[in-house]
């Protein structure tokens, strides 16, 4: 467009204007259909219908509250009776956590171009992570369950191996930006790859690393109750086997159900405070701190 | 070496040498302490390799099973992995079995094995080496074989061998069974009651294109079609709607979350909050929410709503309104004042404020955050139908609980491998274009 003349303009810019707002609006109505049609379909597919279950929504809990209140006594010995399962949880997923970071790291140092002891494999290497990553843990840890039989060993293993897919491509990112001048240095006297690596890259990366690793921590707790609930040990199973038990037994549930909450609302703030601190620990190093 | 006390960089050295030392050996200290909790010693002992085996063999081929009643006219039924819906006709019986004159049946086996029912029901098991005779009688089964090769096991109930490649013979007084693997999945397109059953893909094709009908009813293309879908070994239609309810579970979460979370998360951040009770108390509330976990959430909406996508979705949801909430609030309290202030400044209320000033500033943060949530969701719905029954999720577990099904599992696994990383590469695909444009 050569032309200055300022009303014609103004008049392209309303129409390209005009045209964009349409644009979005056939979108958000498009979105909007998606949603309508999905939430309907979902409702016609379930059991029960949405309108028929929302006044009962507060049914269950205000009974297991209501039990839960009138046997209050039983709660501590009941959470007692579960802290066993919940330390197993807990277990499974910081062993996962720590194979899956172990595992996540190395395999993000084999592909991580520039730091790749083998260049040309970095494709593969990237790729197995992408498949590592699509597995849901619920494939591994049910097929696991049944070579190895119910426990804590499969849900482990199926949660580290995801670990190592989803830490994996993270580590990589941040490898990515770390500076190659220690390695470098490290190069010029004749280090080799591993000394290269553990002394020119992982103090830079550790921090962002492990505050990575930390909240993979707290995503694997809630993935091991789950887990559990399907076979494999550990705080879910006590919980699928108290909920079964149904009315009368409702404080069992419900102990566990504090359990649960706590222990997640405690790692959940717990790996916040620790991330935050790591993170900022780290812009006061750029900024000139300790060597 | 000589550390001088006196040089506090030797002394940082030293505490970091400690600390580097100290760290794996907690590590490995705790690891140690997990193996022995998990009883890491015993699972060798529990492990089931065999099943592991079988998992493998069913992964890729199935068994043909032939089977002969001892009991009652000595009737005989040929029919894939024992399934009643999968049983041979006379005339679409595999060409490794053949019909004897005394009505009993003649069955070659891989690597010069074969084994003869006779019409009376005496099993005959011919290996490359020698010949073994097996009758079933009304209480038991009678096998002179008085120096058994390593691979049978025979006792006064029950004969079985374990042959090559997956073969196997069983004889009990009830019956006689013989299975042999084939390489593949059976049946995968069309099951023994469709007519384009055993056909080649050219045949296939060239039935699509040419008029004649197989089936005077319907279209060859139509009927193909049909076929495939309500394929009652293998239920792709099923299986099409259950992974769509998976998706559909992600889809309604993570987008209803959003929709739910935005609003509310003004109310969280420290900018926009009308005060710092509300904005605690908010922020609390998206603590509980993410807290109390989809796996809680699930139980306690099955309650009310009953197993099925919806109660899955709301799940999902209600966790992640409380994720949403967290991260969309810490988005809004990054974002620029200067906007706002030239906002405020032509006398705009507060909703146009919102509009123009934060909305387009937030907008890239939240659609990418949507869209890494919907991939990450779909997973997650996978194990959410696990357990309140809808999708994908559900199918895999009832499969693996019949522990027969293991061609299905696989079926399953890759369907559902594939189809994270669909939503994994189309929510790339979206969100590189959305924050580009």
């Amino acid at each position: 467009m050569t032309s200055t003349d300022a009303p014609a303009i103004a008049e392209a810019y309303r129409m390209q204007l005009s045209r964009r707002r349409s644009y979005s609006a056939l979108l958000w109505a498009i979105f909007a259909l998606l949603m309508i049609s999905g939430f309907w379909l979902a409702d016609d597919r379930n059991a029960g219908g949405f309108w028929e279950g929302l006044p009962r929504i507060f049914d269950y809990p205000s009974e297991l509250v209501a039990e839960a209140v009138q046997k209050a006594g039983n709660l501590p010995g009941l959470m007692l009776n579960a802290l066993p399962a919940l330390v197993e949880t807990i277990n499974i997923a910081a062993v996962a956590t720590l194979l899956g970071g172990l595992g996540g790291g190395i395999m993000a140092l084999l592909s991580t171009r520039g730091l790749a002891p083998w260049p040309r494999l970095v494709p593969l290497f990237r790729r197995l992570l992408d498949i590592a990553r699509a597995i849901p843990e619920l494939v591994i840890a049910l097929v696991l369950i049944f070579i190895l039989g119910g426990g804590p060993v499969p849900a482990a293993i199926a949660i580290a191996f995801h670990s190592v897919g989803a830490l994996g491509k993270l580590f990589s990112e941040v490898a990515e930006n770390a500076s190659l001048k220690p390695v470098e240095g490290l190069e010029s006297v004749g280090a080799s790859w591993l000394l290269r690596i553990w002394f020119g890259i992982i103090p830079q990366v550790a921090p962002n690393w492990a505050s990575y690793a930390m909240l993979r921590f707290e995503i694997n707790i809630r993935a091991s109750a789950i887990l559990g609930f399907v076979g494999a040990g550990g705080i879910g199973y006590e919980l699928r086997n108290a909920i079964s038990w149904g009315q009368g037994r409702y404080d069992a549930a419900a102990a566990i159900f504090i359990l649960l909450f706590a222990t997640i609302v405690l790692f959940d703030q717990l790996t916040s405070v620790a991330r935050n601190r790591l993170v900022r620990g780290q812009e006061q190093g750029q900024y000139g701190g300790r060597i | 070496m000589a550390v001088l006390d006196t040089n506090p960089v030797h002394e940082l050295i030293g505490r970091k040498r400690l600390v580097s030392l100290a760290a794996p050996a907690l590590i490995l200290a705790y690891l140690v302490y997990v193996a022995i909790s998990f009883d890491l010693a015993g699972l060798a002992g529990r492990a089931r390799f065999d099943n592991g085996a079988l998992l493998l063999q069913d992964f890729w081929s199935y068994k043909i099973h032939v089977t002969r009643d001892n009991r009652g006219e000595g009737a005989f039924e040929t029919s894939i992995e024992g399934m009643r819906n999968a049983t041979f006709s006379a005339a679409n019986e595999p060409g490794w079995i053949a019909r004897r004159e005394d009505d009993g049946r003649e069955i070659t086996l891989p690597r010069g094995h074969s084994v003869t029912i006779a019409g009376d029901g005496l099993v005959t098991l011919a290996t490359p080496e020698a010949s073994y005779a097996i009758r079933p009688t009304g209480d038991g089964i009678e096998a002179d074989i008085p120096d058994p090769p390593p691979n049978f096991s025979i006792s006064d109930k029950r004969f079985s061998a374990t042959l090559p490649e997956g073969a196997r013979l069983t004889v009990t007084r009830s019956r006689s069974e013989v299975f042999r693997r084939q390489a593949g999945w059976e049946l995968f397109f069309f099951d023994l009651s469709s007519p384009f059953y055993g056909r080649s893909l050219p045949q296939l094709i060239g039935l699509a294109l040419s008029g004649e009908r197989l089936d005077p009813e319907r279209s060859n293309i139509a009927g193909m079609a049909q076929d495939f879908w309500n394929n009652s070994i293998w239920h792709h239609g099923d299986v099409a709607w259950a992974m769509f309810e998976t998706v559909l579970m992600a889809f309604l979460g993570t987008f209803g979350a959003g929709l739910i979370s935005l609003p509310i998360a003004f109310m969280a951040a420290s900018n926009f909050a009308p005060s710092r009770i509300v904005r605690q108390l908010f922020r609390r509330f998206f603590d509980f929410l993410r807290g109390v976990d989809a796996l809680i959430w699930t139980i306690i909406l099955s309650r009310a709503f009953g197993p099925g996508p919806l109660t899955g979705s709301l799940a999902m949801l209600l966790t992640e309104t409380g994720t949403f909430g967290k991260l969309f609030s810490e988005a809004l309290e990054n974002v620029d004042e200067k906007p706002i202030e030239g906002l405020r400044s032509t006398g705009a209320g507060a909703l146009s404020r919102v509009r123009w000033a934060v909305i387009p500033q937030i907008a890239p943060v939240i659609l990418s955050q949507l869209l890494y949530y919907l991939e990450s969701n779909t997973r997650s719905a996978t194990v959410i139908g696990a357990i309140t029954g809808g999708g994908i999720g559900l199918l895999l577990m009832q499969a693996m609980q019949t522990t027969q099904n293991w061609e299905q599992v696989t079926y399953y696994i890759v369907l559902i491998v594939l189809m994270v990383m669909l939503m994994d590469w189309l929510s790339g695909r979206i969100r590189a274009r959305l924050i580009r444009g």
